[in-house]
């Protein structure tokens, strides 16, 4: 990994400054969002920077999460660069709304604080609340840490707002572990992170009174399908451009940017899929076995949608047994991570076992011990078709 | 725009523009006046050029000028600046909203008789 | 010198258990080290106990548990020494800090804690420089006596960095007397 190409300085950050110093480098014109736990601060360290003349957007303080994803939208739809943050039940008050982000495709940007989605009430990490609207035209990428919650948001806006793409984006950090935790996240040059992201050049705008378009139209059973598969055809666009955008994200920061990152996967035998957070914690219980001579590694999925199904079945398909840990279930059904896994492996010639983990539900810790004590089980062969809980009392 | 393409004939997802955005006066492709079963008969004379039957027709079929001369109008009075014209009958429904606001009844509904 | 340095605290809502985290925090990494600091949220009202975890470390942190092994324990109620299990975790090895006006055998009794004890009047202090019982930095001016991995001098400058914001320059320099005063006061 080289170093980084442009000047940066080191601050203790948590997850949630470091978006909102994303933001005020990225300088977007509209920010309207609705505070909830642990997604507030981003828009408290914002709306000071706001307050502070330090950049100049539009802070719209709108009544609830319908309301403010209602807001970004609209903005965006006429024109301008429009960003939010929510979580848990606010995300899932704004669903009503985000298949229309994404159906009338206008690139907002939002940061997602994983929170467990109620009932019962309960404020701390799991993925339930992103889980639950995968499959509403968002391009999804989850972050390990500050510094990639940081990054991610760049690589995002431009993703998004790309003219072949056009599709809404949500980056996901984990809530309350990396949302309010300091870490050091190295934060780069101000005039080179918004010289990266530009200015945005929409196509269309509701604004452009000399070239008048209409947005948001009725479409009965004759077109409502082919507008669809545009969708459909903007996410594999934005397949292959994260990878391109990454590259020259890559230039500036000198960190790779990848659909995934493989830790001591290429001669594992025994690997772990797991998202975000944990991923971190996993990466020292794999170097722990390595040491005791255990040939184990990790895969931790980045872009979760698109969903990179060759690409992973790639990175697996050597391995002779693997373990996906979900931070979600899919009620009544695979958990949603295990579900993509099982699917990437599908054609693959000889088919290998992968085992189900359930953990970390409402901010159920995860420790290094229990990641290990799975790779051992994965070792000795444990794998069935049913789905297992890690850390849960019996 | 609407010269060139066609909107009212069928397109694939690739020739549609994204996200169901639609160009400016699409609508003027779609000429509702075959709808009609009654037409507005109107008489300028008994005209006022008051513009309520424009505003509140549906399709705004009742297309307006500005006039320096003037027209005749309501008790052979000139009517200068915006006046109305007849009805157009490429777009007009005949749904009788103007013959029902008009204040000084100067349109009738009337029998739409189609020509072969 | 360990690699990587693990520091538990216990307090109560209000106590500046996490305050005092992110002060430590920010004074190792004005000595250049890799840090992170976290607290452990349960109910969010004054009063309820709380856990802040701040690792310190000569390399990347990658791990994101909560802190499992603490090289020190600082507790800032010492009512939490009968009521909840501060010493989990903390080896023989390691130094176990008490904000009490108990002796440290006295906390040697209760805890039956076979490392390090240290204990200082902390509320004292702070109510004496300050004028409120924030416990959290005397509490920190005893851990560089009792296991010196970060300069008194770099928890000064974080204390004056993060307070200066918050509190006018009379508190700051009242906090950073309760601390040397609690340095110097501490006992083992």
């Amino acid at each position: 990994m080289s170093a980084t190409k442009v000047k940066s300085t080191k601050k203790p950050l948590t997850g949630n400054e470091a978006i909102a110093e994303a933001m005020r480098q990225i300088k977007p014109d509209v920010v309207a969002a609705y505070p909830i736990t642990p997604q507030s601060p981003i828009v408290h360290t914002f709306a000071k920077f706001v307050a502070d003349g330090v950049v100049d957007t539009v802070m719209v303080t709108p009544e609830s999460e319908h309301s403010a994803i209602s807001v970004v939208t609209g903005a965006e739809a006429s024109g301008a660069r429009a960003m939010s943050a929510t979580a848990s039940q606010g995300l899932a008050l704004m669903v009503e709304v985000l298949p229309a982000t994404s159906g009338l495709r206008l690139p907002v940007v939002m940061a997602i604080a994983n929170r467990a989605l109620s009932a019962p009430i309960n404020i701390h990490c799991d993925h339930s609340d992103s889980m639950a609207v995968r499959d509403l035209g968002w391009i999804q990428i989850y972050s390990e840490n500050a510094q990639e919650a940081y990054e991610n948001m760049f690589l995002a806006v431009r993703l998004a707002e790309h003219p072949d793409v056009l599709l809404p984006a949500m980056i996901m950090l984990d809530g309350f572990i990396i949302s309010h935790g300091v870490e050091v996240v190295e934060v780069y040059e101000d005039e080179v992170m918004h010289k990266f992201v530009g200015e945005r050049k929409p196509k269309f705008s509701l604004l452009n009174y000399k070239e008048p378009w209409t947005m948001g139209p009725l479409e009965l059973t004759d077109y409502y399908f082919e507008t669809k598969r545009q969708e459909q055809e903007a996410m594999k666009k934005a397949k292959k451009l994260y990878i391109e955008i990454g590259k020259e994200l890559s230039e500036i920061t000198g960190k790779e940017y990848g659909y995934f990152e493989k830790y001591r996967l290429d001669d594992a035998e025994v690997g772990i899929v797991v998202l975000s957070s944990a991923a971190g914690t996993a990466k020292d219980a794999v170097d722990e076995l390595r040491k005791e001579g255990k040939k184990v590694g990790l895969l931790k999925p980045k872009l979760f949608r698109p969903f990179p199904y060759e690409e992973i079945r790639d990175a697996l398909k050597h391995l002779k047994i693997i373990g996906v840990l979900d931070r979600s279930y899919s009620f009544g059904a695979y958990a949603p991570l295990y579900a993509e896994i099982r699917n990437a492996l599908y054609d693959l010639d000889k088919r290998i076992p992968v085992q189900s983990y359930v953990y970390g539900l409402g901010g159920r810790d995860i420790f290094k011990q229990e990641i290990k004590e799975v790779f051992n089980e994965l070792l000795e062969g444990k794998v069935s078709s049913e789905e297992k809980c890690i850390g849960l009392r019996e | 725009m609407s010269e060139k393409v066609k909107w009212s004939e069928p397109k694939g997802w690739k020739e549609i523009p994204i996200g169901g955005n639609l160009p400016a006066k699409t609508s003027l492709e779609y000429k509702t006046g075959s709808w009609r079963t009654f037409r507005p008969d109107f008489d300028p004379d008994l005209c006022t050029h008051c513009m309520i039957c424009v505003h509140y027709c549906p399709d705004s079929a009742i297309p307006v000028v500005i006039s320096e001369e003037g027209v005749k109008g309501f008790r052979d009075r000139i009517y200068k600046g915006p006046v109305r014209l007849e009805t157009d009958f490429e777009y007009c429904k005949g749904c009788g909203i103007c013959a029902e606001e008009c204040p000084t009844d100067a349109i009738k509904m009337v029998r739409e008789t189609w020509e072969d | 010198m360990k690699e990587v340095f693990e520091v538990r605290i216990h307090g109560r809502a209000g106590q500046g258990a996490k305050s005092g985290g992110q002060i430590l925090a920010l004074a190792a990494f004005k000595e250049g080290k890799t840090i992170q600091a976290f607290p452990e949220y349960g109910s969010e009202r004054r009063g309820a106990p709380t856990v802040a975890y701040t690792r310190i470390s000569e390399k990347e942190i990658r791990s994101h548990e909560p802190i499992v092994n603490p090289d020190v324990v600082i507790v800032l109620d010492d009512t939490f020494l009968y009521t909840i299990p501060v010493t989990k975790g903390l080896s023989d090895e390691g130094v176990l800090i008490v904000n009490t006006v108990k002796s440290p055998e006295e906390v040697r009794r209760i805890t039956k804690f076979k490392g390090k004890i240290f204990t200082v009047d902390a509320s004292g202090i702070s109510i004496n420089n300050v004028g409120r019982d924030a416990p959290n930095v005397p509490s920190l001016g005893v851990l560089v006596k009792a296991y010196p991995f970060v300069k008194l001098e770099s928890i000064e400058l974080a204390i004056k960095e993060i307070f200066e914001k918050k509190l006018s320059k009379e508190k700051t320099e009242a906090n950073i007397k309760a601390l040397r005063e609690a340095y110097k006061e501490a006992r083992s």
